[in-house]
């Protein structure tokens, strides 16, 4: 790996590919920035600006930086992890979240977030909206009070399995997801439970039914480690193994 | 435009006509939207299918998109949809109490469809008619000058079911009130004088490139200089962007033609959002031949051979006028195959209109819109330069921009640099409203004062001035003697007064309502950061704010400032935190002196309960429990 390019996060140096960007590049190379819209299959979003960094001073969403030799990223400061805690706590805002009552309880990354910065409240008034659950397919539920916006299920019906079963509708505060149907239900849609789309949901709007406790709380993905530690393992290591793993 | 018809049209007949006549091109999903919701007054759902199914896009895209903009609807508004100018300058020309007004005898709930189907009132961003405001739209016609009188004139023919096209047309002038002209404003030049004298630049002179390039394109017209002569003189004119962010024309222009690509653009941003300003709607509507002429230099200086006029959903009105304009250039031989004789010179333009939102503003969101997708502005790196339009390398000027452009053509660029400052070259138009005498447009090369401009439009006992909308900065009389340059007060042309009578707080306000209302939504920060602001103005305007929720303030701006995905995110604050500095007693009138009170008033929440009860003895009220 020394003849890779390199750049330096919080002081150290992180090797990369050409064409990654930084928070591929750090992931790859064993080094956490916390990050909530971005997933290693898909190309980088930047809406949720969780992974927000200083590359040479300027602020920026490290997941669609490209990386480049010799900048010089900080990460891991309390500026920036005071900005993240802020965002987070904006999404526990403005959506309707409650973690006790939620079946993706300790699978859910916005709450591993919440814990792994240390959100203690939401901070902000909440916003309470008013968004109905649609229950309509046999096989799986829409619970959209708890979704952050992520686009991840959008990009992967559309890039994954060609279906393009969801989508962004409204703007501003009023942005929601949609279905694609002329009925608006999930029902009347092509979506099928094997679909990448109702894998990849980050938090528990798109549920599996009868499934939701099969593994109890406790036992779950981010009960047993912090998601900084359970993200690295989920990212895509270059063969050699660069990084520390 | 609409008429007030009550026959129910053959869906699936109107989509397919205006779909045919976009050429089944699903990068113009938006037009054909824009064109069934002007037929209809809403786009049923049926007809997103038949789009959707059309265009051969996925349903759940087409609904995303009509979902978007502002001025689309999927549920049904009144046939006559009255909608008022929001901005700041036609609340303090009195269009709250106009609103209220015709609401009443119209008998509609604002923001709701009178029972009979008949008429919707309702608010919508600044419509660019604040010289003469207060503003509305019907049905995408512009009103100015609204008084009480015109309400109640208006309400009789909507009661009356008048077809719009039978109103009296005095209702719906709209005038120039150009009060000073300079360069650009006073041009005297005629259609095409800007392509002729950039065609002629290029046979001047000796090029090196010549002998190794193909065609004019890439720089070879007979062995002389070609395009490169009038992009070397926009170049040395130093022009830099009129839209805000000033970059200069000619690296951009120059950068676009090295890009490598199949086809190259030039879109010209008329999606003049933002409020107080309203330079481009005189522009477009009373020199359109120039703004034509200077994309047309555009596209020969950069190689392009299509281009755009991206004109904000609020100036639709002014679209039948332009395309008369562009056929007019065509039989002109201005437009089209080898144009003014030239071989290989091919260019033509189409206009796309927008549909009710400001970050469209944005170029990378612009050109996103234009492709018939929401517009949410891209991820950059790349820009569009490289990688814009169809992800071909694009320019995006502002209209002032292309207009200067033709000017600097013609007369060369040290004659334009010669205007101006140092670092800000040529002339700059700006929009003057609000507490003055003699509202409208006034050009002049920059460097002018404050103080002049002030001084001109007949402003007197003032006390703020907004310089370039919202987005920009807000002055008071300690600023007077500064400059409008771009090394001084950079400004897209907006310039609100606001005299001594007026409550900057609530100008704060109305800002920060407009970006909330206007933000796309894509990111965490500006889509909950900006509603979050609005709450804390809204805590502090109930008379329930503390010094917790200044500093609550301060901290959502650093949020924005650092993580916003765009420039609405990031000025979303700054007319709070520019007035607070400056006027901070309106502030902190209005504020408890407590550390902190919560939002929510426990006793008046038992108001209802007291009110039901039919008690109000003290017991009743919360400060006498013990």
């Amino acid at each position: 790996m020394s003849d890779r390019p390199t750049f330096l996060l919080d002081g150290e140096e992180v090797p990369f590919t050409p064409g990654q960007t930084v928070l591929q590049a750090a992931l790859a190379a064993g080094r956490y920035i916390p990050h909530l819209c971005y997933h290693p299959e898909f190309t980088p979003h930047g809406s949720c600006k969780v992974c927000t960094a200083k590359v040479n001073g300027r602020t920026v969403a490290s997941c669609t930086t490209p990386a480049e030799s010799a900048i010089e990223v900080d990460s891991n400061t309390q500026e920036l992890n005071d900005l993240r805690r802020t965002l987070v706590q904006m999404l526990f805002a403005e959506g309707n979240h409650f973690c006790p009552s939620c079946e993706k309880s300790g699978n859910c990354v916005l709450q591993a977030l919440g814990y792994d910065l240390g959100v203690m409240t939401a901070g902000f008034r909440h916003l309470y909206p008013d968004r109905p659950v649609d229950a309509s397919h046999p096989e799986l539920l829409l619970d959209f009070n708890r979704c952050v916006l992520c686009e991840l299920c959008v990009r992967a019906s559309r890039d994954v399995d060609g279906k393009s079963v969801f989508a962004l509708s409204g703007r501003g505060l009023t942005k929601h997801l949609i279905v694609n149907s002329e009925s608006g239900r999930l029902a009347d849609t092509d979506v099928s439970v094997t679909d990448k789309a109702v894998e990849v949901c980050p938090v528990g709007v798109i549920l599996r039914k009868r499934v939701g406790f099969a593994k109890p709380i406790g036992q779950r993905r981010y009960d047993k480690r912090p998601i900084s530690a359970q993200a690295l393992d989920d990212a895509p290591r270059p063969p050699d193994g660069g990084g520390h793993a | 435009m609409t008429q007030a018809t009550q026959q129910v049209p053959n869906v699936e007949a109107l989509v397919r006509k205006s779909v045919a006549r976009w050429r089944h091109d699903p990068t113009r999903l938006l037009q054909v939207l824009r064109e069934i919701q002007e037929a209809l007054n809403y786009i049923p759902t049926g007809a997103l299918t038949i789009v959707a199914r059309l265009l051969r896009l996925p349903l759940s895209r087409v609904k995303g998109v009509a979902g978007f903009y502002s001025f689309l609807s999927t549920e049904p508004w009144g046939r006559y949809r009255v909608l008022f100018s929001d901005n700041v300058t036609d609340r303090m020309q009195g269009s709250e109490r106009l609103l209220a007004e015709m609401s009443h005898r119209l008998w509609v709930e604002p923001g709701k469809v009178s029972e009979d189907g008949l008429v919707s009132v309702a608010t919508t961003s600044c419509t660019g008619l604040c010289d003469q405001g207060p503003g509305m739209l019907v049905n995408g016609r512009p009103i100015g000058r609204l008084t009480s009188e015109r309400v109640e004139e208006i309400c009789g023919l909507i009661l009356r079911s008048v077809p719009l096209d039978d109103w009296p047309a005095g209702l719906f002038l709209v005038e120039d009130n150009v009060h000073r002209a300079d360069a650009l404003l006073g041009h005297g030049l005629e259609p095409g004088d800007a392509i002729r004298a950039a065609l002629h630049r290029g046979t001047q002179g000796h090029s090196e490139h010549a002998a190794n390039e193909r065609s004019w394109r890439e720089g070879y017209v007979g062995a002389a200089l070609g395009p490169l002569a009038v992009l070397e003189e926009v170049k040395r004119s130093s022009l830099r962007g009129r839209g805000g962010a000033g970059f200069t024309t000619g690296i951009k222009w120059e950068a676009c033609r090295h890009s490598t690509g199949n086809e190259r653009y030039v879109i010209c941003n008329a999606d003049e959002g933002e409020p107080g300003t309203f330079k481009d709607r005189v522009l477009l509507a009373s020199h359109a031949d120039l703004l034509f002429d200077g994309m047309t230099v555009a596209a020969y200086a950069v190689g392009a051979g299509q281009g755009f006029v991206y004109l904000r959903g609020e100036y639709r009105y002014l679209l039948d006028r332009l395309n008369e304009v562009l056929e007019r250039r065509r039989a002109a031989n201005l437009l089209g195959a080898a144009i003014c004789g030239q071989p290989g010179f091919d260019f033509d333009i189409e206009i796309h209109v927008g549909a009710g939102s400001y970050v469209c503003g944005e170029e990378s969101a612009l050109i996103e819109s234009l492709e018939g997708k929401r517009g949410v502005p891209r991820n950059r790196p790349p820009f569009p330069v490289t990688r814009g339009y169809l992800q071909q390398p694009t320019i995006v000027n502002n209209v002032e921009t292309l207009c200067a452009a033709a000017l600097v053509a013609v007369h060369g660029g040290d004659w334009y640099r010669s205007i101006g400052t140092l670092k800000s070259s040529g002339t700059k138009i700006l929009s003057v409203s609000g507490d003055c005498v003699r509202p409208g447009l006034y050009e002049y090369p920059f460097g002018v004062r404050l103080r002049q401009v002030l001084e001109d439009c007949g402003a007197s006992h003032v006390q703020a001035v907004q310089v370039s909308g919202p987005s920009g900065t807000c002055v008071d009389q300690d600023d007077f003697d500064r400059r409008i340059a771009f090394e001084d007060l950079p400004t897209a042309g907006a310039f609100t007064v606001f005299d001594s009578s007026r409550d900057m707080f609530e100008v704060a306000h109305a800002y920060t309502q407009f970006f909330a209302h206007e933000s796309c939504g894509f990111c965490t920060p500006c889509r909950a950061g900006t509603s979050m602001l609005m709450h804390s103005m809204d805590k502090i305007r109930d008379g329930s704010g503390t010094l917790h929720d200044l500093r609550e303030i301060a901290r959502l701006n650093r949020v924005l400032l650092m993580s916003a995905h765009c420039g609405l995110g990031h000025t979303a604050c700054n007319p709070i935190l520019d007035t607070m500095k400056r006027f901070r007693p309106m502030y902190e009138r209005r504020l408890r002196s407590r550390d902190f009170a919560p939002a929510f008033d426990l006793d008046a929440a038992l108001g209802r309960a007291r009110q039901m009860t039919g008690r109000d003895d003290p017991g009743a009220h919360l400060e006498n429990l013990p």
